[in-house]
């Protein structure tokens, strides 16, 4: 089984911290990470494929830095990484983003299994994984938390879903996107840090991959971020004192007014 | 590419204040910009100068943006049900329809839909699009995306709302993709802008900054909207619209996923969604036993718990109470937190809530930043005390 995993470098969104005062993002000591749901994806694979058989490429778009990330999948039992890096890149929304791993995949000779994360922690839309699917003609299901079984041409697995979970039947070749209920990501073994040490990240750029520039980034891209701002402080605050007694019948009254 | 023009910069380093990625740095009185930037235009719009300007580069012939009109509503439809997050949808649409002077349409795809066709007329819209077949009694991704992009095609509408649902996140980046159309994700707010184009409000960063979106040279616009943040509009049974049942057989409803089985979870977690008073716990009660208590409370409040995701890994609750970004999304009229420090991961799943309660021993606690009221102290001590409060008022 030929697996692919799309992995995402991202800022470490945990560590960032609104500064109550300015209300402005503080970006002290945020650094770049693999985006978490990734993390389960590759998890995923690493493990269908030593219990199925099969190679497991970690695939990310991104500067040239992701390569470290990489290196990270590696380390953590992914068989090779490639890296698509490309200035053009730049701007991309998620349709310019699945045109460009779209090209990625063909140029690495499609797959049976290509696994994403259910959202990238910083556009956080979740729009990747099902619009690369369709680009690619793949059949497709999202959130999945569970792969029970894989068999020659399909997978049964877990949907989670609004008001409970669908098991499902999904004929392969498949792309799915995963929560990270679905497993416990192992730590990077012995073994697995020195593979990453040797290992050689291929890159790419926009022509390797035969990507028509119009498509790419900014140009290729129908979405404009026309403003960025802080979110709202909210209206009235207020911390309640004296005793402790004094404290609970303040809230209480104010309870009493709300419901 | 964002380009800095070298000889009008005068390093005063109002970019780098204004850039939410830290993507814009000045170095020796030059501003210089680095591989995190996402071309938001911010720092643009901020440098007083004008040294700042983003190259398009060769830009994607225009559509003919004319040629779309009508703003579309996904009557999303699961299991004999339409969901709450359409009637939301109708409403906000209702007014962007309006303001566009164009007609609102709901698309309704499922199986033995009965009359929520009326239901969706009721609520606001002035047409309703349907497909009643048995191929599309289980979503899955491919049916649904087909019909609904094949209509898109055939109709040209200006905007397409989906609720930002677990089937609506999963098969509208699909239509989008088959399109071509800019989509926006998980919506907070919506308006129209003084050329007629919806401008897009959506968290991002896990909550951290809000961006607007907006689509100026393609059509149609597509946003999928967070539930229970836009209004529904009171029903109106009398109000008119003209129903129309389409032809399954000109569209692809083959599926290469095949539901086996669904499984409803328990309707308590389906009452967290839609409670008007929500009393959560986090880690902070400690044990199930400090659940009880919260429970007693939840209790005299008429309310429904909810946990934060510390208390479900620790295993004092079950999953489907958890709120947050990997849990639910909640906006009850009131929010009361004990023990939860207000991590954004839980603040993106309850900051819309109208009143929040913070309960906390330390002050510096992050949930106090969005409490409308806040109390420093042991909630042992507190919750007893307000319980028997609550009850000797009753
Ligand atoms: C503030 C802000 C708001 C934005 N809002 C929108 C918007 O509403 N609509 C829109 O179309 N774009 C939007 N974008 C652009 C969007 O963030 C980028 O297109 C981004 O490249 C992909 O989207 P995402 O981060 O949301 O990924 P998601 O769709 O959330 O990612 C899902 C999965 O796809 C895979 N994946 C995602 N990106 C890559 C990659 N580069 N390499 C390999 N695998 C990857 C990973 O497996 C990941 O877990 C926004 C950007 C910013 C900065
Ligand atoms: C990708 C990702 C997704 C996540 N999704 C979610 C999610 O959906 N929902 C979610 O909630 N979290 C989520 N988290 C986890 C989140 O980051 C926090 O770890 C979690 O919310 C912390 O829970 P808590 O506030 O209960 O615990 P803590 O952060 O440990 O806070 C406990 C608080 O209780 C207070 N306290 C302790 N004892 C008392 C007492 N006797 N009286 C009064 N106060 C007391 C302490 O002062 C402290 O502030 C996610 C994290 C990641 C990385
Ligand atoms: S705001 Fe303009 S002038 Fe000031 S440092 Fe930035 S680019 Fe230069
Ligand atoms: S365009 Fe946006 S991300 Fe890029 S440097 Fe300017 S403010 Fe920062």
């Amino acid at each position: 089984m030929k697996i692919i995993i799309c992995l995402k470098q991202v800022p470490d969104t945990r560590n960032v911290r609104l500064d109550p005062k300015t209300n402005t993002m503080s970006r002290e000591g945020v650094e770049s990470i693999m985006n978490p749901y990734d993390r389960h994806a590759l998890e995923e694979g690493v493990s269908l494929a030593a219990q199925y058989g099969g190679t497991v490429t970690a695939l990310s778009m991104g500067p040239p830095q992701a390569a470290e990330m990489l290196k990270e999948a590696i380390a953590c039992g992914a068989d090779q990484g490639v890296l698509i890096s490309d200035r053009a890149f730049a701007g991309a929304d998620t349709l310019a983003t699945t045109y460009t791993l779209a090209n990625a995949v063909l140029a690495l000779g499609a797959a049976d299994l290509i696994i994403c994360g259910k959202q990238a922690i910083d556009g956080d839309t979740a729009q990747v994984g099902p619009g690369l699917a369709r680009r690619l003609d793949l059949a497709y299901a999202s959130c999945i938390s569970k792969i029970h079984e894989v068999r020659n041409d399909c997978l049964l697995a877990r949907r989670m879903m609004d008001d409970g979970y669908d098991e499902l039947e999904i004929t392969l070749p498949a792309l799915l996107t995963v929560v990270r209920e679905i497993n416990e990501p192992r730590i990077p073994s012995l073994k697995g840090k020195m593979n990453a040490r040797k290992a050689v990240i291929k890159t790419f750029n926009a022509a390797d991959i035969g990507a028509d520039t119009a498509l790419l980034g900014l140009a290729g891209s129908p979405t404009r971020v026309a403003r960025v701002f802080a979110p709202e402080v909210r209206g009235e605050r207020a911390m309640l004192e004296g005793t402790v007694i004094e404290q609970v019948k303040e809230l209480a009254a104010k309870l009493e007014a709300i419901i | 590419m964002l380009k800095i023009d070298e000889k009008l910069c005068i390093g005063c380093g109002v970019c780098e204040e204004n850039c939410a990625f830290g993507a814009i740095t000045v170095v020796d009185d030059l501003a210089r910009v680095n591989d995190k930037c996402t071309l938001c235009g911010n720092c643009v719009d901020n440098c007083e100068v004008g040294a700042l300007f983003i190259e398009e580069g060769e830009v994607v012939p225009k559509t003919d943006l004319a040629a779309y009109s009508g703003v579309w509503v996904y009557a999303e439809f699961r299991q004999g049900k339409i969901a709450p997050v359409v009637l939301e949808l109708l409403g906000a649409g209702r007014g962007l329809a309006d303001e566009r002077g164009v007609k609102l349409s709901a698309v309704l795809l499922g199986h033995n839909l009965g009359d929520s066709a009326r239901e969706l007329i009721a609520q606001g819209c002035d047409e309703v699009l349907q497909i009643d077949n048995p191929a599309l009694a289980d979503f899955t991704d491919e049916p649904y995306a087909n019909v609904l992009s094949t209509l898109i095609k055939q109709r040209r509408p200006e905007i397409v709302l989906a609720g930002a649902t677990a089937i609506g996140r999963s098969f509208i980046p699909q239509v989008a993709t088959v399109v071509g159309a800019g989509l926006t994700a998980d919506c907070t707010e919506l308006a129209i802008d003084e050329d007629g184009s919806l401008l897009q409000t959506r968290p991002a960063f896990g909550g951290n900054i809000m961006a607007t979106i907006v689509c100026p040279d393609t059509r149609p616009q597509m946003a999928t909207v967070r539930p229970m943040v836009m209004k529904a509009l009171p029903p109106d049974p009398h109000r008119r619209g003209v129903v129309e049942d389409l032809k399954a057989e000109q569209f692809n409803l083959t599926s290469r996923v095949r539901v086996l089985s669904s499984v409803i979870a328990e309707p308590d977690k389906i009452r967290l969604a839609e409670a008007d008073i929500v009393v959560a716990g986090g880690r902070g009660l400690e044990s199930a036993k400090g659940f009880a208590l919260l429970n007693e409370l939840a209790e005299v409040m008429g309310g429904s718990v909810a946990a934060s995701r510390a208390a479900v890994d620790a295993g004092w609750i079950d999953y489907p109470y958890q709120v947050g970004q990997t849990g639910k999304t909640v906006a009850p009229k009131l929010y009361i937190c004990c023990g939860i420090s207000g991590a954004i991961q839980h603040l993106v799943g309850m900051q819309s809530s109208e009143t929040i309660i913070a309960i906390n021993r330390d002050a510096a606690a992050p949930i106090f930043n969005v409490a409308t009221y806040g109390i420093v102290a042991d909630l042992f001590e507190i919750l007893p005390l307000l319980i028997d409060e609550l009850k000797g008022a009753k």
